[in-house]
């Protein structure tokens, strides 16, 4: 058992925290987003796969990590686009809309792979973002290593969640954004198009998702395959509504939940005659549980999932 | 432009939508196939072969239909109620767990045995889905994330098993489970395939799926909860006892899929032996329209593709992923057909 | 004889919804400092030719012109820019945010890096002054009260510099002592330069606080008049064209107490929505309980019909308690109940005609056996119905949902008479409807109460309170009033009593 207790001293677990929450933090900014402005994305986990796909072919193909991720959030916001039309200005299903757009990137993302990538007996690979040391601060005992020494995206993504709560929170789009999620005839009524903010936000959601899905394949790993997602996409959902809908509780729901995810892996060496299987449970556990404790209270935007059409109450 | 109701929506109207559909993900498809250096009018006809154009491959095709019937069902009736059960693969391997694990040391009689392994398939997918279904009645738990979330527990599970308690010894380490006993498997339909009585149960089921929802009082409520649950509520119907029943018999269909592919193709069970039945149902079901006769016609078509891409991409090497692409483009060209029959586009 | 040129001018508007004509060519001019009056009934097509006007429908012909400029069709913005501001009668605010969040919406270009919330909030405090509205614009909206939300929507169009008002039915939510202030309010603003025009189907109201009136019948403006050259009398069969007969309550003895509320009261977490209410319903008698909706009318209505449990005190039907029995219990022991809404509550508009007829009594063995549906009675029953209550444009395979509002509230209030009901409730029963359909939907309530049944009727017109109760009691803020006879409710005493003013509050009987 106290090895089990000197694991959390490990800084090799915290800097692994980190590293595991970075995609979850885009996902669960990207959805928040979306839901933010009225729309339920179960898309994510499509986008994200998507994401994955495009950006390590991009690197592969020659271009730079950056570009790389460029272009896995333009194949985000794409694939977001199209969820974005058949759910806002026509209103169908969100629901039914996110498991297609889910299963439809996925598998063009599977089958753009097969088609453009020679796989051979191993997967081919790329070389990852490599840690970012910051001077002096890196070597700081402890922290250094946690906090100061992790990848270019995961810096990115720590700084996503400061944008996205100023501009939810301070700027008139930020506002106009929360108003269409609560009420969209209150946005037509003040001569704002509820529509258009609606794309917009599942787009800009959905490149946040597709940047997700890339930090697995040009950071976390080196590689594409298939089901790497592995249902972090669906975590985000769960973790939106953890958050309450708010950015700042967004990061640390992710944390949380990676948290969990980096002990159990090195609980399982530990830990002898437990199946490896309950380890890997334990966080989509966890992630319902927190959702049983949460939804009593949760402060939903009222217009979510309603779609809205002008002229129609 | 803009939408606007119909004021009826006519039947033919609501029959050629899923064709409409089917045409379009079709040749929005064939833009792929054409990428991949490949007629697209040569693989679609090499798809047709290898799904219908021989004994066997038809044979392979229904014997890829029987489970998407049931998990279609299992979606349609979940979503005519509003339940959005997005855990069919779950419930799915649940049954196929519980069907390997009764199966392989019930001492009955055969068909008493096989029927019995149905009831038990039947009874763990449904109470994998009243367990979503009680947090969402009782703590507002959002279903779609909680069924969403248990597939991948159910198929670490089903890992955790068929690597332990149930590992079958003679599958040289191979992760297997141990096969349900040979005298519960389901009888061949056609002597010398794959094709087993599971394909009649199927249907069978469709018939029951729509009698319930055309001609009983449950189904009657089960429609209504769906369409407008406050004005269900107000005239006296129960929506938590509704929604209930609605969550056990679509969790039971989605296990007896898992069941019967057990005792009629597999049987014993692997965590590779679904090509993603569940999620397959929900397009099924959207194809249907979510009518029970739709869903048989619907699963044939999805069958026919996936059956049909494996033989295409062994003939022209369009990566058989192709499949999952025609299947998506499907869903979502059906969701925006459907509207097209409850609205009009004006000016 | 226009004094100025005017400051909008409609000309020509033309708006067809389906096979509807909402508009038909309708013309219309608005002078400077002058508040307009456009009467009408529901269905008029007074909310269509506003919503044009601000650019929430695009007209199929004739255009708007304010101040000279002509707006582009269906661009509310373009609208808000020219000075029109809009105050809907279904408001159009977010709960969850601030008051000032609210009004700042839309205020700023969406560009702009950073809100200058300060300077709005001064401004905002600063018009709220001028204009005699006090607001706090750190409150929820969900936390005000109608009148104040209301207060916020017409201080969203003043913020934007509206030069031009438009309410859209401003007293649907309010009781008479708030609405003379609020048309007040109104005539101070006229003086500092604003044009107004509201919408209504109040004739008193009109006759009061208007300077011209327009009046809209059918989708066609069948008149224009100075108000002070014409009469409520003029006004009323102007608007309502051949004046349909209303059915008259015939005085007759009452039974025995049917329906006996002691106490009842609705907690919510900390709000009470229904206060110690007590009320006795005789059998052949008619309650009415007149009051502005959002004073526990909902809650009452939800209690009676089964869908809410009272927190505390008791309800008995025929002499058994009934304030636990859920809907069906209460159906069983013979209530009836028309609902407040019946698009959302009264029938299921996607399933048909009989399926809607029987959905009720379900279970009951005339409609079901062994669990199947007997579709044959049930679609029986369905004809028999539409037959009955004269239920137009339907057959019992119709879906609901393509009946007009008339047609569909006549099949409810035929499927919950049916049953001969000792008990009724009528809520808001004739809500929206045509003067042909309110008439006929009076004769049928008599008609239940000349049969022996009690009727509860919760309405907001005071001319149906009056014409059909035998007793009046006003609900107001979850209490209740004593009852008054008939006879001796005038508009005075009905209006006091609806502003919560009424005497021995404590020994309500």
């Amino acid at each position: 058992m106290s090895e089990a207790l000197d694991l959390l001293l490990n800084t090799s677990l915290w800097a692994a925290v980190l590293r595991l929450a970075t995609p979850l933090i885009f996902g669960v900014l990207g959805a928040l987003l979306c839901e933010r402005a009225g729309v339920l994305n179960l898309g994510i986990e499509g986008i994200m796969t998507m994401g994955a796909m495009a950006g390590w072919l991009a690197v592969f193909a020659g271009g730079d990590l950056w570009l790389g991720l460029a272009v896995a959030a333009s194949a985000g916001a794409l694939m977001g686009l199209l969820h974005a039309m058949l759910t806002v200005p026509l209103g169908l299903s969100q629901h039914v809309s996110g498991l297609g757009i889910t299963l439809f990137a996925s598998a063009l993302a599977y089958y753009l792979y097969r088609l453009l990538v020679d796989v051979g007996e191993t997967p081919p690979t790329i070389e990852p973002f490599a840690p970012l040391d910051i001077p002096v601060l890196s070597e700081i005992p402890f922290l250094g290593p946690v906090l100061f020494a992790q990848t270019g995206p995961t810096y990115l993504a720590l700084l996503m969640v400061l944008v996205l709560a100023y501009i939810l929170t301070r700027t008139p789009l930020g506002l106009a954004v929360r108003m269409t999620g609560e009420n969209p005839h209150a946005v037509e009524a003040q001569g704002l198009n509820p529509i258009a903010i609606r794309i917009g936000a599942v787009v800009a959601g959905s490149a946040l998702m597709g940047l997700g899905g890339a930090f697995l394949t040009t950071a976390a790993f080196n590689s594409f395959f298939p089901e790497m997602v592995q249902g972090r996409g669906w975590i985000c959902i769960a973790l939106v509504v953890f958050a309450s809908w708010r950015p700042g509780k967004a990061l640390i729901g992710a944390l949380l939940f990676a948290f969990f995810d980096a002990y159990q892996l090195r609980l399982q060496t530990v830990i002898e005659g437990v199946p490896y299987q309950l380890f890997l449970m334990a966080p989509y556990v966890l992630s319902i549980v927190a959702l049983i404790l949460v939804s009593r209270r949760a402060q939903v935007p009222e217009a979510l999932m309603k779609p809205y059409r002008r002229g129609e109450r | 432009m803009r939408l606007e109701r119909r004021e009826s929506v006519p039947l033919a109207l609501v029959a050629t939508a899923p064709l409409a559909a089917v045409a379009t993900a079709l040749v929005l498809a064939a833009g792929l196939i054409a990428a991949a250096g490949v007629n697209p009018l040569m693989a679609y006809g090499e798809m047709l072969r290898g799904a219908l154009g021989s004994r066997l491959a038809i044979t392979e095709m229904l014997t890829r239909a029987t489970p998407l019937i049931l998990t279609g069902l299992a979606a349609a009736i979940a979503f005519r109620a509003k339940l959005w059960n997005i855990g069919a693969e779950g419930q799915f391997f649940i049954g196929a767990l519980v069907t390997a694990w009764i199966g392989h040391s019930l001492g009955l009689p055969g068909p008493l045995g096989t029927a019995v392994l149905m009831v038990c398939a039947m009874a763990g997918g449904a109470l994998l889905l009243a367990g979503p279904a009680y947090l969402c009645l009782r703590f507002g738990v959002d279903e779609v994330v909680t069924t969403l979330l248990l597939n991948f527990i159910v198929i670490l599970f089903v890992g955790l098993m068929i690597e332990g308690p149930l590992r079958d010894p003679l599958a040289f380490g191979w992760p297997q489970s141990v096969p349900v006993d040979g005298a519960y498997r389901l009888p061949d339909l056609v002597a010398r395939t794959r094709l087993h009585i599971g394909l009649l149960i199927a249907v069978a089921a469709a018939g029951m799926v729509w009698l319930i929802l055309a001609r009983t009082v449950f189904g009657l409520e089960t429609r209504a909860a769906g369409f407008n649950p406050r004005a269900a509520a107000f005239a006296g119907i129960s929506l938590p006892r509704t929604l209930m029943g609605v969550a056990l018999l679509s969790g039971a269909l989605a296990g007896l899929a898992g069941g019967i592919e057990v005792m009629g193709v597999t049987g014993g069970v692997t965590t590779t032996m679904s090509p993603g039945f569940g999620y397959a149902g929900i397009v099924v079901a959207m194809l249907a329209a979510l009518h029970p006769a739709g869903v048989v016609a619907a699963a044939v078509f999805v069958a026919t593709v996936f059956v049909g891409a494996d033989a295409m991409a062994r003939a022209t090497g369009v990566p058989s992923f192709i499949a999952d692409v025609i299947v998506a483009l499907s869903l979502l060209c059906m969701l925006v057909a459907l509207l097209f029959t409850t609205y009009r586009v004006r000016r | 004889m226009k004094p100025a040129d005017p400051v909008l001018e409609l000309s020509g508007i033309t708006k067809h919804f389906g096979a509807m004509t909402a508009n038909d060519d309708i013309s219309l001019a608005l002078a400077p400092g002058e508040i307009l009056a456009l009467l009408g009934e529901n269905g008029a097509g007074k909310t269509t030719l506003m919503n044009i006007l601000f650019g929430h429908y695009a007209a199929d012909a004739g255009d708007v012109r304010v101040f000279g400029q002509t707006l582009p069709p269906g661009r509310p913005r373009a609208a808000i820019e020219a000075g029109v501001g809009m105050v809907h009668q279904h408001f159009t605010l977010a709960g969850n945010l601030s008051v000032l969040d609210n009004i700042m919406l839309g205020s700023e270009a969406l560009t702009k890096a950073r809100s200058a919330r300060r300077a709005a909030r001064a401004r905002l405090i600063e018009i709220a002054e001028t204009f005699q509205l006090p607001v706090n614009p750190e409150a929820r909206v969900a936390t005000l009260s109608v009148g104040e939300r209301q207060r916020v929507e017409i201080l969203k169009a003043l913020y934007r510099q509206a030069r031009i008002l438009i309410l859209d039915e401003p007293t649907a939510v309010l009781a008479r002592p708030e609405a003379e202030r609020l048309f007040e309010t109104l005539r101070g603003m006229t003086a500092g330069g604003l044009s107004i025009i509201f919408i209504s189907h109040k004739l008193h109201e009109v006759m009061a606080a208007s300077d011209r009136v327009a009046v809209l019948r059918g989708g066609r403006m069948v008149a224009e008049r100075a108000t002070a050259e014409t009469s409520a009398e003029e006004l009323a069969e102007l608007m309502v064209g051949r004046r349909v007969e209303r059915p008259v309550r015939q005085d007759h003895a009452i039974g025995a107490p049917t329906l006996i509320a002691e106490r009842l009261s609705v907690r919510e977490g900390s709000e009470t929505r229904l206060d110690e209410v007590s009320f006795t319903i005789h059998a052949g008698e008619i309650l009415g309980i007149v009051g502005v909706s959002g004073n526990g009318q909902g809650a009452l209505g939800e209690v009676l019909s089964g869908l809410t449990q009272p927190s505390s005190g008791s309800l008995s039907l025929n002499g058994a308690p009934a304030g636990h029995l859920g809907p069906r219990g209460l159906i069983q022991a013979g209530a009836a109940r028309v609902p407040e809404d019946r698009h959302a509550e009264g029938a299921v508009a996607d399933m048909s005609v009989w399926e809607n007829a029987i959905l009720e009594r379900l279970r009951q063995p005339e409609f079901s056996t062994r669990g199947f549906v007997r579709q044959g009675a049930a679609r029986a029953h369905a004809r028999k119905l539409i037959e009955r209550f004269d239920v137009r444009g339907a057959s019992d395979q119709t879906r609901i949902g393509l009946l007009s509002g008339g047609n569909m509230q006549k099949l409810i209030l035929g499927r919950s008479l049916a049953t001969q009901p000792r008990f009724i409730l009528a809520n808001q029963p004739t809500r929206g409807l045509d003067e042909g359909a309110i008439a006929a939907v009076h004769a049928e309530l008599l008609a239940a109460r000349s049969a022996g049944a009690a009727i509860l009727l919760i309405s907001e017109e005071l001319e149906e309170a009056v014409a059909l109760s035998d007793r009046i009691q006003a609900l107001v803020k979850g209490r209740l009033s004593r009852p008054v006879a008939a006879g001796q409710a005038d508009a005075r005493r009905l209006g006091l009593m609806m502003a919560g003013i009424w005497e021995d509050e404590s020994d309500a009987a």
